[in-house]
């Protein structure tokens, strides 16, 4: 494993094996906190930061932890993280904490975080490690923004509603009215929404796919050698 | 000797035709919407107009995207079938853009990305009504006002064109819209129902005007019945449950009370859910046991949904949650094959 390298790292957490639509890891607060941006951003923030630090820690102790009590370290280890992450908001974003405060707990057992760390964190050295968990959370992240995006223009019509939330007073006038007296389309808001939405990303990523790889064997694109999988079957 | 050299099905009657099926079942509505002109107005029919051109045009762009045979499935006429049933459950001056989101969420999510015709789990035009009933409850709970009880003058075509496409402004509306008898029912806590009908929109036993269009509803039906388009084991049993269900918990018409048997079956949508809905053949259970189960659960849930739910009808809700149910009514109610044992009756290791 130690032969892997950065730049496949980055992809796979980006696109190839990206956590949200090709892993389908981490439905649960995909399909709940991406009503809006703000939301959604908040929540992607602070699953990258949790996988950054996980990724690390879980490299750092893959010596010293046996097998058979693995999961459970790790389980320990992402609980302490997502503690500092939820105490990290409590003091500085108290008002989005309020809204997402139950999904940042949720973090814990979101798949996504201990898949990578059984996956790749635990037979990778920390750099590579850390570096996975950031890719992987910032892949997350971005599926979380563009849904959230998606749902709230077409929910409510506006964009970037209540940033000052996550990033200060900076932020109070992102706010853009994308269709002016719009409806409110609250199906769009309502988890049904998110599952339409994150159905037509999948499909769009499945649709892109296949687009080059039929120009790859069109023979117009040279795409490199496909090699197997690095990260394992991640159940 | 001649041998037969064709394949079953050897039947090439029309009435085996799709088209000529979707042909009749739209025919059979022609009564219950001309009940509804009669007593709301000219919006339906604005309405089903431009719901049948737009389901008609996504139709035929995503064959094409599709890679479909175009032409073949526009003639089995199924998207106008689904733009008129759900032009018809809307309310009548429901305004442009909700018939456009409720199509384009039928013909396209609906039915198109689950394979198209025969293939959809769920009733298309259902899942519009609901999709645009949890997204916009305003404007789909503002039902019209009879004629006779409205403040105004029933709307012209003409104008109900103006009103339904935003040319005019639809404050004038509201001497036309009004609260339905079922809701009624639903936000009642104190009167008697004796009382009740105090209230000009209700009619003799349902509600004023709707009782009238639920039993051209039910001519229709039973003309489809009679021409054998559909059994009548789903529809029977929907009507027959909702009659059980609300007989037991009349009460004799106390303030608790959910309505008469008479006034669940010809109020809101039961007549049209009955005859048009429930007997879609696609997403309703296949055999004639799995059918009366299926009709029976609806009728049920109905009556479950509009006395002790939040929604005052819920005929859209009901066939959706049975269309889900529909595949295990279906393996459970394999009919017997000629000459074997029952499925599932085998002895192991027999």
């Amino acid at each position: 494993m130690s032969q892997v390298t950065y730049r496949e790292v980055g992809f796979n957490g980006l696109w190839k094996n990206n956590p949200a639509l090709v892993q389908l890891l981490g439905l649960c607060p995909m399909l709940a906190v991406t009503g809006s941006v703000v939301n959604a951003v908040g929540l992607g923030l602070a699953t990258m930061f949790v996988l950054t630090c996980t990724g690390a820690a879980v490299s750092l102790i893959r010596n010293y932890v046996s097998d058979a009590v693995r999961l459970p370290a790790f389980v320990m280890i992402i609980a302490s993280v997502v503690t500092c992450v939820e105490l990290f908001m409590q003091a500085f974003t108290y008002d989005l904490y309020l809204v997402i405060g139950l999904f940042t707990q949720l973090i814990t057992t979101n798949c996504v975080v201990l898949g990578r760390a059984d996956a790749f964190a635990c037979k990778n050295r920390i750099g590579p490690a850390a570096f996975d968990g950031f890719m992987m959370g910032l892949g997350f992240a971005v599926v979380l923004f563009i849904i959230g995006a998606a749902r709230e223009a077409f929910g409510t019509g506006h964009l970037f509603e209540g940033m000052d939330l996550l990033f200060g007073p900076i932020a109070a006038n992102w706010r853009i009215e994308v269709f002016p007296n719009y409806p409110q389309y609250l199906f769009a808001v309502l988890p049904p929404g998110a599952f339409i939405f994150a159905g037509f990303l999948i499909a769009v990523k499945n649709g892109v796919d296949a687009g080059i790889k039929r120009r790859a064997e069109a023979g117009m694109v040279k795409v490199k050698r496909e090699r197997v999988r690095v990260t394992g079957a991640v159940g | 000797m001649a041998l037969l050299r064709v394949t079953s099905p050897h039947a090439h009657h029309p009435a085996n035709k799709t088209g000529w099926v979707m042909l009749q079942v739209l025919a059979a509505t022609i009564p219950g919407i001309a009940a509804i002109t009669w007593f709301f107005g000219w919006g339906t029919i604005v309405n089903i107009l431009w719901a049948s051109v737009l389901a008609v045009t996504l139709e035929a762009l995503f064959l094409k995207l599709r890679n479909r045979p175009v032409g073949f499935y526009l003639t089995d006429y199924s998207a106008l079938v689904t733009a008129w049933l759900l032009a018809i459950a809307l309310p009548p001056y429901a305004p442009w853009w909700i018939v456009a989101v409720g199509i384009a969420f039928a013909i396209l999510i609906a039915k198109q990305l689950y394979g198209g015709m025969g293939y959809n789990p769920f009733n298309p035009a259902m899942v519009g009504y609901v999709v645009l009933l949890i997204s916009f409850p305003l404007q789909m709970t503002t039902w019209a006002e009879p004629r006779g009880v409205a403040g105004a003058e029933l709307p012209g075509f003409w104008q109900a064109f103006q009103f339904n496409f935003g040319l005019v402004d639809r404050a004038a509306l509201d001497g036309v819209t009004g609260a339905t008898v079922l809701d009624v029912f639903k936000q009642n806590n104190t009167a008697l129902v004796k009382d009740l009908w105090a209230n000009p929109i209700f009619g003799h036993f349902g509600g004023h005007g709707q009782e009238w269009v639920n039993a051209a509803f039910l001519l229709g039906g039973l003309v489809l019945l009679a021409r054998r388009i559909f059994t009548w084991h789903a529809p029977v049993c929907f009507l027959l449950a909702l009659t059980v269900m609300s007989a037991a918990f009349y009460d004799g018409g106390s303030a608790a009370s959910g309505g008469s048997p008479l006034l669940h079956l010809f109020s809101g949508a039961t007549m049209l859910g009955a005859f048009f809905i429930v007997t879609d053949p696609v997403t309703s259970a296949t055999s004639n046991r799995g059918r009366m189960i299926y009709g029976a659960c609806i009728g049920v849930l109905v009556y479950v949904i509009r006395h002790w739910g939040n929604y005052p009808d819920a005929v859209a809700f009901s066939v959706l949650l049975m269309n889900f149910a529909a595949p295990l009514i279906d393996h459970y109610t394999q009919p017997r094959t000629y000459g074997h044992e029952k499925a599932g009756t085998r002895k192991a290791g027999k």
